[in-house]
């Protein structure tokens, strides 16, 4: 979630026109691009997945952020998906089966990226050994 | 030894210093490639190009003749550029089936009667689901699909004069 949501949605939207580059892709026409689901809970699951899904053609913002048409395209495959049933992982699984791992900001764990949860244990365990070294040493 | 060790951390730091500078240097790469090269076209039925065409189907692929799948929209500047290469292809004897995304009938008419058509057949794909599907991630975009409907090859952005004979060389290749 960004700070102040309003804001960058307003900002978004005057800069919006002034980027693109015709009328014909200005905005998603998705019925569910910008339409929350009727459902509460779905609607929360649905929200809370596009929070972690990286625009495409904006490459640094979630889906849940951006106003580019892809990412409102989008929006509505995550949410007819899951009004379908789909879990949030099975929409986060399509998504990964096209564009790879980086169209996912919660990255899983793989031959790649087994260091990213195993350094900050092992840092850690070795902070508590040094710890554990220098108080019992001063107990003495 | 005591202060060698102590040095460490501070070596480390300049470690990842060294390798951040070095790739601030180096070329960003921000294309997402699809990753369905290899797997079946994702199945599809869309509008045509105008309300009375025929729809488009993914049906039509698996009959033998690869194809090329042609992204893209009317609004898509490099589209225009590319225009002048699909139609080269087109007369090398390569059906071009083209998705426009986000587009509209009158938009696809004129955008052919000024920069030519080389299309086999259009589709309208308003939401992008079947782009999605691909796994492409702009337009315009290029995809060699073989005979049995595999996806073969994806060409990301505008089709330059110099990649003319790859891309045919790629359906060449998936017959």
């Amino acid at each position: 979630m960004t700070p102040f949501p309003l804001l960058a949605a307003a900002m978004l939207s005057l800069s919006a026109p002034i980027a693109g580059p015709a009328a014909g892709q200005m905005t998603s026409s998705a019925p569910l691009a910008n339409t929350q689901l009727a459902d509460a809970q779905q609607e929360a699951s649905a929200q809370a997945l596009m929070e972690e899904l990286r625009c495409l053609t904006c490459q640094s913002q979630s889906i849940a952020d951006s106003n580019a048409p892809m990412a409102g395209d989008m929006r509505h495959q995550v949410r007819s998906r899951i009004a379908a049933g789909e879990s949030p992982e099975q929409v986060r699984a399509w998504l990964v089966e096209r564009y790879g791992d980086y169209v996912s900001y919660r990255p899983g764990l793989d031959s790649a990226t087994w260091p990213l949860f195993a350094l900050p244990v092992l840092f850690l365990l070795v902070a508590g050994a040094i710890l554990f070294r220098r108080l019992g040493r001063r107990g003495e | 030894m005591k202060k060698l060790w102590l040095i460490i951390p501070l070596m480390l730091f300049a470690l990842f210093l060294g390798v951040a500078a070095y790739q601030l240097t180096q070329p960003r790469d921000t294309l997402v490639r699809s990753t369905m090269i290899g797997k079946p076209l994702p199945a599809f039925d869309l509008p045509g190009a105008t309300d009375d065409a025929p729809r488009v189907a993914s049906g039509m692929f698996a009959d033998g003749q690869p194809r090329l799948l042609n992204v893209w929209a009317t609004w898509c500047v490099p589209c225009i550029a590319e225009a002048p290469q699909l139609e080269e292809l087109a007369k090398r004897g390569v059906p071009i089936v083209g998705i426009a995304i986000r587009d509209e009938p009158e938009a696809i008419a004129q955008f052919l009667e000024q920069y030519g058509d080389p299309y086999a057949a259009i589709a309208r794909d308003d939401i992008a689901e079947v782009q999605l599907a691909l796994g492409s991630s702009g337009v315009p975009e290029t995809f060699v699909i073989d005979g049995k409907g595999i996806i073969r090859h994806q060409h990301i952005g505008d089709i330059r004069e110099s990649d003319v004979d790859e891309i045919y060389a790629k359906w060449e290749a998936a017959k």
